[in-house]
C-alpha cells in the first residue's frame, strides 16, 4: 500500500514512544478523560471508544443527563420543532460502545498528577484529557446583566430550561409587544445563531402576534449571512424587525431586568422579552486547567487540537482557538474525529492520519426557507486555515430554499447520530 | 454524452477481490433485450408480462406494476425500498435474493458488466437518480486506483457528520453498499461540479483522486 505525498506518523515510532506512559507499563489500558458531552466530547468519546475497540479506556465526565442541542432550539423557540426532539441521552455511549459515563462536573485538572477532580470528589487519572465545555458568559459584558437575571432576560444561549423559557416568554407576549435582543460581539458561538434565532422568533410573532416588533441590539457592524438574513427579512417579515448596529448605540447598551427596559443611547425602551446574549469565552473548566490565553479561549495545535500550552491535553469546539473554523457544532464534530484519531495513535500507536476539517451551517429563515454556508479547512503548523467556502444566493428559487432546509433535517439526524450512536 | 464513461476496469479490493464496473446505457440497451420478452420501455409502453420500465429510477417498488404487483414487492416498497442503483445491482444479479417472493421469472445476470450497463440504461431513460448535467469521464489511471480502506474508514467520519453510518436514510441518501466505480464517479462529477449540490461540491472538492478511491473502497464494503 502506498502513501504518495502523505505523511504518517509511523506505528513504529508511535508505539516506541508510547512505551514510557506508565500505563502501557503497567496492566492498565491507558485512559482518556473527556470533559463535556456536547458536539465535540460526545464525538471524540464514541469514536476513541469505537476505534480502539476497547484498548482504551473512555471516561466521559458530563453533568448533564440529557443534553439539548443548541443546534434546532431556534427552531423550537418558532415552533417548527418541539422541544423534545432536541434531547439525547448518553446510554448508547455506554451500553454500545464501552464509555464510562461519570454524572458529574470537573471542577479541577491536575496536570502534574494527570488527574481530574469532581464536584462528586472523585480524582480520575488520565493520560490524555480531551477538554469541550462549551462556552462561559464573561462577566459584566452586558451592563445590568449577570447569571441571576438569567430568568427575567434569558440567554438561551445553552439550550435546555433556558431554551423552554424563552419560547414560553415569547409565547406570552402581549399582542404589539417588544421582543428585545442583545446580540454578542465577537467571537461567539454560531455566528449565525442569533439571526436564525430572530428569523424563528418572527416566524411565530408573524402567526400569532403579528402586530409585535423585534429590535436587535447588535455591536457588531455586519454578521454572518447577513445579506441573505435581511433579504428574507424583506421578503417574510417586512417592517418587524429594527436593527440598531453599533454606531446608533447598540455596542454598549444597559438592561434592567427588573423594570424590564433597556436603555440605548440614553433612550430607554421598555420592552416585553429580553433575550441578553452576552459576549463568551471558553467553558470555565478550560480556565482551571491553565490552558486558555488573555483573551479567554484555548489556543491548541491545529493537526491534533493539542493545547499549545501543556502536553496530553485537546480542547475542542467553542472553547478553542484554533484559527479559521466558525465555533459551531459541525466544526467541534470534525475537530473531535481528527482528535481522536491523533489521541488514539499515540496512546495505541494505531495510525494517524493528516487533519482534514469541514464545516456547514443551515439556518431557516422561514418554514421552507434555509439558506447555507460551509468550507473546508486545513491543518497548517500555525492554525486550521480554510481553503475554500461556498454559501446560498439572494434569488435563489424556493425549491432550491426547501431543499436546503431538508438538507439541514438529515444533517441534524447525522450529527446526533454521529455524537450519540 | 455517454452517462456513466467508463471503460471495462477492474479494480480489485484487498478484502474480497471484487472485479466492478460501472456501466454504459448503449450496452445497456443491448442486455435489455433478454428483458423484451416480459418489459416495454418507450413512449407507447404499457405493461406485458411485467411492468413498463420508463420511470424505473428512483421509483418504489411495487408502483410501476400498480395492483399487479405481487404481495412480496409491494411489501418491500411499503417498507421503503426504492429502485436505486443498490436494490437494481442486487436484484438483478439473482431477483430471488433480495425478493424471495416476487413473480419474475428470471434467474439474474451474473456479469457484473451486464448489471452495470442496464442501469445505465435504465438511469438514460427515466428521470434519472439526481439531475447529472453529465458525469465526467475518469481516466483509467483514476479508475485503477486502490482505495485504501482504512484510510477511507478515517476520511468516511467526514461524511457521517451528515449520513448514517448504518447506511438508513433520515433525510440524506445512503451512501453505504454502493459499488466503488460508481460511488467514486458519483464523487468525482460532485468535483468538477456537473453534479450540484453546494455541500456535496464543497466535500469533494476536498478531496484527492486517491481519497476519493479510498472512501469509495470503505463504503463499499459496508453493508448492513
Ligand atoms: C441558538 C444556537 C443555535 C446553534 N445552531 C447551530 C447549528 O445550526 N449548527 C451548528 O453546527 N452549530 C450550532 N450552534 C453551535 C453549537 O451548539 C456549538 O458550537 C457546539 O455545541 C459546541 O460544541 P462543544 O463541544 O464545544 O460545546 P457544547 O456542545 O456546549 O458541550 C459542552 C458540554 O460540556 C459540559 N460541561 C461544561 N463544563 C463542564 C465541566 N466543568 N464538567 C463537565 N462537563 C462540563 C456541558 O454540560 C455541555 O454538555 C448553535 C448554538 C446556539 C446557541
Amino acid at each position: 500500500m502506498k502513501f504518495n505525498r502523505r505523511v504518517f506518523v509511523g506505528a513504529g515510532v508511535v508505539a516506541a514512544a508510547s512505551l514510557t506512559a506508565p500505563s502501557v507499563m503497567g496492566a492498565a489500558r491507558p485512559r482518556v478523560v473527556i470533559v463535556g458531552g456536547g458536539a465535540g466530547g460526545a464525538t471524540a468519546a464514541r469514536y476513541i471508544a469505537k476505534d480502539s475497540k476497547g484498548a482504551i479506556d473512555v471516561v466521559l465526565i458530563e453533568p448533564s443527563r440529557t443534553y439539548y442541542t443548541c443546534f434546532f432550539s431556534n427552531l423550537v423557540l418558532g415552533g417548527v420543532r418541539d422541544f423534545g426532539s432536541i434531547g439525547h441521552t448518553y446510554g448508547k455511549l455506554a451500553s454500545e460502545y464501552g464509555v464510562n459515563v461519570v454524572h458529574d462536573w470537573a471542577i479541577g485538572v491536575d496536570r502534574d498528577a494527570k488527574t481530574v477532580t469532581t464536584a462528586g470528589g472523585d480524582a480520575i487519572s488520565y493520560d490524555r484529557l480531551i477538554l469541550s465545555p462549551g462556552i462561559d458568559f464573561r462577566d459584566g459584558a452586558v451592563k445590568g446583566w449577570d447569571v441571576t437575571s438569567q430568568n427575567k432576560m434569558p440567554h438561551a444561549y445553552k439550550a435546555g430550561s433556558q431554551t423552554q423559557l424563552l419560547k414560553a416568554q415569547i409565547d406570552a407576549m402581549p399582542q404589539g409587544g417588544t421582543y428585545a435582543m442583545v446580540a454578542p460581539p465577537n467571537p461567539f458561538r454560531c455566528p449565525p445563531g442569533p439571526y436564525e434565532r430572530i428569523s424563528m422568533v418572527a416566524h411565530t410573532l408573524k402567526m400569532h402576534n403579528p402586530t409585535a416588533k423585534i429590535l436587535i441590539i447588535d455591536p457588531k457592524p455586519k454578521f454572518s449571512k447577513q445579506g441573505l438574513f435581511t433579504d428574507g427579512w424583506d421578503r417574510h417579515y417586512d417592517g418587524m424587525i429594527d436593527l440598531i448596529g453599533p454606531e446608533f448605540g447598540g455596542k454598549d447598551p444597559v438592561v434592567d431586568p427588573d423594570a424590564m427596559t433597556v436603555t440605548i443611547d440614553g433612550e430607554v425602551t421598555k420592552v416585553d422579552v429580553c433575550n441578553v446574549i452576552p459576549a463568551m469565552k471558553a467553558g470555565k473548566i478550560a480556565d482551571i486547567a491553565g490552558v486558555t490565553n488573555d483573551k479567554g479561549w484555548a489556543p491548541v495545535n491545529a493537526h491534533d487540537m493539542s493545547s499549545k500550552m501543556y502536553e496530553n491535553v485537546h480542547i475542542l469546539g467553542d472553547s478553542s482557538q484554533q484559527g479559521d473554523m466558525p465555533k459551531s457544532g459541525f466544526s467541534a464534530n470534525s475537530q473531535a474525529k481528527v482528535c481522536a484519531n491523533a489521541v488514539r495513535g499515540a496512546l495505541t500507536g494505531s495510525k494517524v492520519f493528516p487533519a482534514k476539517f469541514s464545516n456547514t451551517c443551515w439556518s431557516l429563515i422561514e418554514t421552507d426557507d434555509g439558506i447555507k454556508v460551509g468550507a473546508s479547512y486545513e491543518a497548517t503548523d500555525e492554525k486550521i486555515k480554510k481553503t475554500s467556502g461556498f454559501i446560498s444566493k439572494n434569488g435563489e428559487d424556493a425549491g432550491t430554499r426547501k431543499a436546503t432546509y431538508e438538507e439541514s433535517v438529515g444533517w441534524y439526524n447525522g450529527i446526533t447520530a454521529d455524537m450519540f450512536g | 454524452m455517454k452517462k456513466l464513461a467508463f471503460a471495462a476496469i477492474a479494480l480489485t479490493f484487498s478484502s474480497a477481490a471484487v472485479a466492478d464496473h460501472a456501466g454504459a446505457p448503449t450496452k445497456g440497451e443491448r442486455v435489455f433485450r433478454k428483458c423484451r420478452s416480459c418489459h416495454e420501455v418507450g413512449e407507447d409502453a404499457k405493461y406485458k408480462v411485467g411492468p413498463a420500465l420508463n420511470n424505473l429510477m428512483g421509483q418504489q417498488a411495487g408502483v410501476l406494476s400498480g395492483d399487479k404487483a405481487s404481495k412480496a414487492l409491494k411489501r418491500a416498497g411499503e417498507l421503503g425500498m426504492k429502485w436505486d442503483l443498490k436494490t437494481l445491482e442486487i436484484f438483478l444479479r439473482k431477483p430471488k435474493a433480495l425478493i424471495p417472493k416476487t413473480k419474475m421469472k428470471f434467474s439474474g445476470l451474473k456479469k457484473h458488466e451486464d448489471r452495470a450497463n442496464l442501469i445505465a440504461y435504465f438511469q438514460n431513460l427515466g428521470a434519472g437518480e439526481k439531475p447529472v448535467k453529465k458525469d465526467p469521464t475518469l481516466s483509467d489511471a483514476v479508475l485503477a486506483l486502490v482505495g485504501d480502506v482504512e484510510y477511507g474508514e478515517y476520511l468516511a467520519s467526514g461524511c457521517t457528520t451528515c449520513h448514517q453510518a448504518d447506511g438508513s436514510d433520515q433525510g440524506l441518501p445512503s451512501i453505504t453498499g454502493w459499488p466503488a466505480p460508481i460511488f467514486a464517479t458519483a464523487m468525482h462529477a460532485y468535483k468538477t461540479k456537473d453534479r450540484e449540490n453546494s455541500v456535496m461540491q464543497q466535500q469533494a472538492g476536498a478531496l484527492d483522486n486517491e481519497e476519493i478511491a479510498a472512501l469509495a473502497a470503505y463504503f463499499a464494503g459496508v453493508t448492513k
